[in-house]
This record gives C-alpha cells, structure tokens and sequence, in this order.
C-alpha cells in the first residue's frame, strides 16, 4: 500500500485511513458530514496525490494527446485545461482526464488513481517515436482547496493576489504559494469555486500546513474522500469504476459535450459516430429517493411491474439537500424528469423519481 | 479516537457491536460507540422487524445506514419483539449523539436467555474484543 507524502499530516489530524486504488487514503477526518459542509460553506482541503500526472513534451505533443481524448485541446489556449474522456477505438470509456496545455509542445495529463498504469501504457505507446513521455505522478503531489473561501485561504497563504483573483476557471498558471513553487489550476471536483494545486511531492507537507493555517480565519477543514465522494456526486461529476467505465460511452454517460465530432481524427471516433447515429439505447440519469431507502452502487433499478430495467452506479444521502439521491443507466424512453422508478434496495422496492441534474449548483 | 472504544458496564454485548440492556423483563438492544465511530454519520436506521415478532439470536433484525456503508444489526438473544424506536426514523442522528441511551432501536422480551446468555460479553469482554480486533 502506498503513502502520499501528506500520510503524517492526516494522521495527526486524526483522519481514518483506508485503502483506495493502491494507496493509503484519509477517508474522512471529522466526519463525512461535517467536511462536506466545510466545503458547500467555507473552504475545505484534500489530498489527491494519488493521482496520475502523465507529462507529453516535445514538437506535435498537442496533437498526440488530442489524438487519443475526446475533447478538442487544440481550441483552447496555452494555459487552459480540458475536461475529457478518454477512450478505445470500440468508443467506450478508458478514463476521464484534465488534459492540461502549458504549450503545444508541453502537456499534462491528470487522469485516476485507479486507471494510471493503463493510461501511462496507452499514452507511452502513442508516444513512441513521436514525442517524449514521462510518468511524473511519484515526484508530483496534488492538493484541492475548494469551497466559497477558497480563493481567499490561497491569497492569505501568500499567493499573489493575481493568481487568486484572476485565474478564470479551466485557466492555470505556475505561482508561489507559501513559498513553495506550484501550478494553481482553478478546476475541481465538488462543483464548489475553487483551485488544485501541483506541487513537488516532498514540498506538499509545507503547502498543506501552510494552507490549513491560512485557511484557519477561513473555517478551513481537511476533507477526506467520503465527503469528496458526496461532494462530486452532488455536482452530478462522474466518478470513473462507479458511473463510467469501459462498458459504457460518453454520450448516455451524458459527458457528449466532451465529444467534439469535427476533430479529423481521435482514438474511438468512428464507433462514437456509429453510437450517435443510432440514438443512445440507455443514459445516465439523476434520481431521488421517495421512499425510504438509500440507493448504493450496483442496486438493480426496477420498473412499476418489478421488471429490471437498469443499475445505480452511485447512490448516498445528500448532505446539502437533505435527500437520498443517485445516479444510474435506465432506458433512453425513460430517461425524463418526473418518471417514477424503483430501485431494488437488497430486496426492498424503494420508489424514486428522475430529476434534473446536478442536483446541486453553486450561486455565482 | 477518543471516546469510541467506551463502554458501559450495566450491559452486555456481542461481538457484531450491539448492546443489551435489561430493563424489566426487557432487553433494550442498540449498538455501541464503537460501531456508531466505525459508521460515521448515520442516515438511516430500518427496523424490518414489528412489535410482536420473533426473532432468533444472531438473526438480522433490520439495517443501519451511514453516509457511505450498510451494515445489518443483529439480534443478540432470540425473543419477542416488544417494543421499536420510533424516533429513529425521522431522527436517525440520536444513534450519533447518544448511542448508549436515545440510539436503542428495538427491545425483546427473551425466551431462552437462561441458554443465551453465555454467549453475551460483559464489559471487559467486549473490551479486550475491541483490542483484540484493533491489532
């Protein structure tokens, strides 16, 4: 089992540590309900050095990465990000990415913990012979300040107050904060404001306890991956092994917005063509419980009659709202907010009812 | 943590967390501040069994929910179900906030508790139970 270099910290925060992906990971410090809260209100900060930095360097980089992703980095400018899928030539799903673009010859892929070794091996492949490809993620650690407070814990941390206040989001750039040299990115994974922060690995101790003071007057808890978990599913993000893999595409996933058809070429193309022509056989919709009951990955969905017709990918009590809600696949004619379905809850028929999401969006 | 591994020593309890507190002809049967630690925010508690029912030792009884896991509660003594916890269903926190004495959910009136009640830990057992699982 591995350790980020912030293990110490969360162990003396008193956080639970339980293995994920092949790492040792705080689930949660105070409580799961408490963090999240800290994050909806105030400001929150995880480690998330467990995921994957896969940097592509060298002439025709952009065009390699946009090759094998859905998305298009080539419309975007030089420090700008991309949220992407990315898949096989069969047009399913290998991960989903933040493809970062220091320049075209310089690019950064973030992808999950749990996919690193197989996208690592795609991207090397593609790489060969062509562009240069280097697996960062063991000297890179990441950290996620997110929530209302955010920017203002950063700036109090000793971020210029340009790197605080002008990052527009998807936007990155190279700072100094608290004295540690970082890439700021204002992207997330809770659908709150917000920035994640690349650092050295054994520089992320120093960054960590420099933002946990600074946040302080802020609020600021440290959030482990429970509330990260309900925090992402609030914002209706998908989580990759729950709502998404390689069983299912991106357009019923509802991430067809990643898919920018009129790139000449990308890896899985022609299938997500052939898959668009037909018309989607089944979608990723929201739920929320009516009855009393709580939907967990991989419950049966159910028709009135009892029928199966699907399968929660992700399921939990909202903390913001107060409801049990989840995510699942349901026929592409059933698909419509208001419809009323049953989710097979270890053999109890519990009623639920399609809603739009996200089920939560932030104020701006 | 501090706190999680208390215990009360007017009671019994099992090795699955669950306490058993006579009362009367009673046993009041809730879960312990071990299990409520190892849970965290508890969202839900089903009770799958009514007043009047039987119920077997080591048999599910119904079903405690927190943000991220399911665990089933188990009955520790085999009996008729007498009374339910009414107020965990809209107010599944007190399991959180008081699992000694609000968080009870259900209480039996045991029918073979003279041959059961061996297989019931008294404090100190279910102490060096907790220790002994920590390692």
């Amino acid at each position: 089992m591995r350790k980020t270099s912030l293990y110490a910290e969360h162990v003396a925060l008193g956080a639970r540590m339980v293995p994920f992906a092949g790492w040792e990971m705080p689930v949660q410090y105070k409580g799961i309900v408490d963090e999240h809260r800290a994050v909806r209100e105030r400001v929150g900060l995880f480690d998330v050095s467990h995921m994957g930095e896969l940097e592509l360097t060298g002439a025709g980089a952009l065009e390699l990465v946009s090759s094998l992703i859905t998305n298009d980095p080539t419309r975007v400018a030089d420090g700008q990000a991309v949220y992407t899928c990315c898949c096989n030539e069969g047009g399913t799903i290998l991960d989903d990415l933040i493809v970062y673009r220091r320049s075209p010859e310089n690019m950064l892929v973030v992808c999950n913990a749990s996919n690193r070794d197989k996208i690592a091996t795609h991207f090397a492949r593609a790489a060969e012979g062509r562009v240069s490809f280097r697996d960062a993620s063991d000297a890179t650690a990441l950290l996620a300040l997110q929530g209302p407070r955010a920017l203002e814990t950063l700036a109090a941390a000793g971020a210029s107050v340009a790197v605080a206040r002008e990052l527009k989001s998807f936007r990155f750039r190279d700072a100094e904060v608290a004295g540690v040299p970082c890439t700021v990115a204002r992207t997330g994974y809770t659908g709150e404001d917000g920035v994640e922060l690349f650092a050295g690995w054994d520089d992320a101790p120093a960054l960590f306890r420099a933002l946990m003071t600074a946040g302080k007057a802020f609020g600021i808890e440290p959030v482990g991956l429970g509330a990260r978990d309900t925090l992402r599913l609030e914002a209706r993000l998908a989580l990759y092994g729950n709502d998404i893999d390689d069983s299912t595409d991106p357009l019923e996933a509802g991430l067809g917005w990643t898919v920018k058809f009129d790139k000449p070429h990308f890896v899985g193309k022609e299938a997500l063509l052939r898959l668009k022509a037909e018309g989607p056989r089944r979608a990723l919709v929201g739920f929320e419980m009516r009855g009393r009951g709580i939907a967990r990955h991989g419950y049966p969905l159910l028709d009135a009659t009892g029928e199966t017709i699907g399968l929660c990918t992700s399921g939990s009590p909202s903390p913001t709202l107060g409801k049990n809600i989840g995510l699942g696949y349901v026929p592409a004619a059933l698909t419509a907010p208001g419809n009323r379905i049953f989710v097979d809850c270890r053999g109890k028929s519990i009623e639920a009812e399609i809603v739009p999401t996200p089920f939560y969006k932030r104020a701006r | 943590m501090a706190g999680a591994t208390e215990t009360k020593d007017d009671r019994k309890y099992t090795k699955d967390h669950e306490w058993a507190l006579t009362e009367g002809d009673e046993l009041l049967v809730g879960i312990t501040a071990f299990a409520v630690d190892q849970l965290g925010d508890v969202t839900l508690v089903g009770i799958d069994v009514k007043v009047g029912a039987s119920v077997n030792a080591h048999q599910p009884f119904g079903t405690i929910e927190s943000v991220k896991t399911l665990s089933d509660l188990f009955a520790p003594v085999s009996g008729v179900i007498t009374r339910i916890n009414a107020e965990l269903e809209k107010q599944p926190e007190l399991v959180n906030e008081d699992p000694w004495k609000k968080g009870w959910m259900i209480a039996i009136r045991p029918s073979k508790l003279a041959e059961e009640q061996a297989s019931l830990l008294d404090a100190a057992a279910y102490r060096a139970h907790l220790e002994a699982s920590a390692h």
